[in-house]
């Protein structure tokens, strides 16, 4: 038999793989997992039984949802399109915070490290407050609202989208923008033709996706008194009104699925 | 025009990059006069692409200096680096296009650095006066390549963008062409077509052309002085006529095209 294999001849054999067993590390990492969640179980009173015991009160729950009431669905509907416009302006606020920040928060960009520092930092913060906490202080200080609301959205979105902004800015191809660079562009025009072009696609399809987000966060903001349909939903739901609550709660769906319909419509033609 | 301005001076260049106990660049000299076209030859890590970035000022020299039109390389900043770097086209291996920009606006990059007052600011959203854009035009056209103003630069093919890297140092009016391998990812035709692009617009415009070329051929063909470096020094410094088997195998260590018949294939034989 003399195959392309007989071109090898004899040589050094080659070396061995590692033997190693994985199973006992494998064990130990299983063990460490199941103790962690059980510890968690007791701490959260995890008690399925509770469901199966109280399921008279589901059942109750359940009749009041399979019957919703319409008495009110003209005012519901009305809340729903100043939720859609809390998320509209929300959004556009976030990336008015985020472009500034993604730029100065990128390492390729930043024009000094303590600048970029700041930035990031900043944008941490901003991520790490929730949407909610942000309503409730931005409601102390301009009062109960939709206003409060967009502005608490935008805040803590700026800090989500400054962040991919900055992580899409670091990932981009140096040598498009050293070739315009080298031709003794300024700074600003460095970024609108070597960064720009390259970072559009995926900071739209983000803006579009957080902007589908802050139409579920916008919905119930008014909980905490945001504006917008979520104070409708809180209230229903508090009065044990179940029958309004489903209908807030339907109108809530079909508003969510019909506006990721058209963002992600939107999201195909731009990109 | 003015070429005596842009003699380039290298004054015992040396470069050491952080971490490296070798250097990149050993003491390397050379006045290159306007309007000569230079190749600059040798094998992978010679040190042509370090001697490149330094022309180019994105590098600076750990020893020695460089001085450009009367500069020195190394003592100017921000604005002033800006309008030496506007003065010194720069053309790459990887073309270095912005792939999702039209061909046109790619060319019209170069005329960045040349726009004043309002125009300035208005091309940050990358709207361009009538002449800027029909200067553009002009530049594509010189390389044959009108036809493709309006594609996305990253339809056209190797050789083309190149071309296009061309038109784009044409359209920012630059007096010295900085060429780092600038056919080695194309075909031999291409290849041809871009340095004799190169040429033909470094002759007619009389600009100084310093290409790196790993393959002693094109540089035998199109340039008018030849240097060879290897280990970060220079070892060659001449017309191509000059460059001998000896030279070329004191520079590759091989004669350049061939492979030493004793060489292993397989380390395991």
């Amino acid at each position: 038999m003399t195959g392309a294999l007989a071109v090898l001849r004899a040589g050094a054999a080659p070396q061995a793989p590692p033997r190693r067993s994985d199973v006992g590390r494998n064990l130990g990492l299983t063990l460490v997992l199941a103790i962690a969640l059980g510890a968690a179980a007791r701490v959260i009173e995890l008690r399925p039984l509770e469901l199966l015991r109280d399921a008279g009160n589901v059942a109750v729950f359940l009749r009041g949802y399979l019957n919703p009431s319409f008495a009110h669905v003209g005012e519901y509907a009305w809340q729903c399109v100043v939720t859609v416009c809390i998320a509209l302006w929300g959004t556009v606020l976030a990336i008015a915070i985020a472009v500034p920040l993604g730029l100065l928060g990128a390492r390729n960009l930043a024009p000094h490290p303590a600048i970029y520092f700041a930035a990031r930092r900043t944008m941490d913060v901003l991520r790490a407050v929730n949407e909610f906490v942000f309503a409730l202080m931005f409601v102390t200080a301009v009062g109960l609202g939709p206003f409060a609301g967009m502005l608490a959205l935008g805040v803590h979105t700026g800090g989500v989208l400054g962040k991919l902004l900055s992580e899409a800015i670091e990932a981009i191809d140096p040598g498009q923008v050293e070739g315009v660079a080298a031709v003794g562009a300024g700074r600003a025009h460095v970024i609108a033709f070597g960064v720009v072009p390259q970072v559009m696609p995926s900071f739209l399809s983000y803006v579009l996706l957080r902007f589908e987000s802050d139409i579920r966060s916008a919905s119930v903001i008014g909980m905490v008194g945001g504006g917008g349909i979520g104070f409708y939903l809180w209230d229903t739901i508090r009065s044990f009104n179940d029958r309004e609550a489903a209908t807030v709660i339907l109108l809530i769906v079909a508003m969510v699925m019909a506006i990721d319909v058209v963002s992600s419509r939107v999201r195909r033609l731009a990109i | 025009m003015d070429f005596t301005a842009h003699v380039i001076t290298i004054d015992q260049v040396g470069k050491r990059f952080d971490g490296k106990s070798t250097l990149a660049l050993d003491g390397v000299s050379a006045t290159i006069t306007p309007g000569e076209f230079v190749a600059v030859i040798g094998r992978s890590g010679a040190g042509k692409t370090t001697l490149l970035r330094c022309l180019a000022g994105a590098t600076t020299p750990s020893a020695g200096h460089i001085w450009i039109g009367g500069f020195d390389l190394g003592s100017l900043r921000g604005r002033a680096l800006r309008a030496h770097r506007a003065r010194v086209g720069m053309i790459y291996q990887q073309f270095n296009l912005v792939r999702r920009l039209r061909v046109l606006d790619n060319v019209l990059v170069g005329r960045l650095p040349h726009l004043r007052g309002w125009r300035r600011g208005a091309a940050t959203l990358r709207a361009f006066g009538v002449e800027e854009r029909a200067c553009a035009l002009r530049c594509l056209d010189h390389v044959g390549l009108l036809d493709r103003a309006w594609q996305r630069a990253d339809t056209l093919s190797g050789g083309e963008q190149q071309r296009v890297a061309i038109a784009r140092l044409l359209a920012q009016d630059a007096r010295v062409v900085l060429a780092d391998e600038p056919v080695a990812s194309l075909d031999v035709a291409n290849g041809r077509l871009v340095m004799e692009t190169l040429r033909r617009i470094a002759r007619g415009a009389g600009l100084t052309v310093v290409a790196t070329l790993h393959h002693v051929d094109y540089a035998r063909r199109y340039a008018d002085r030849v240097l060879g470096l290897k280990d970060g020094r220079l070892l060659f410094d001449g017309p191509p006529s000059e460059l001998t088997d000896a030279s070329l195998f004191e520079i590759f260590g091989v004669l350049p095209g061939e492979l030493p018949d004793d060489a292993p294939l397989l380390a395991a034989s």
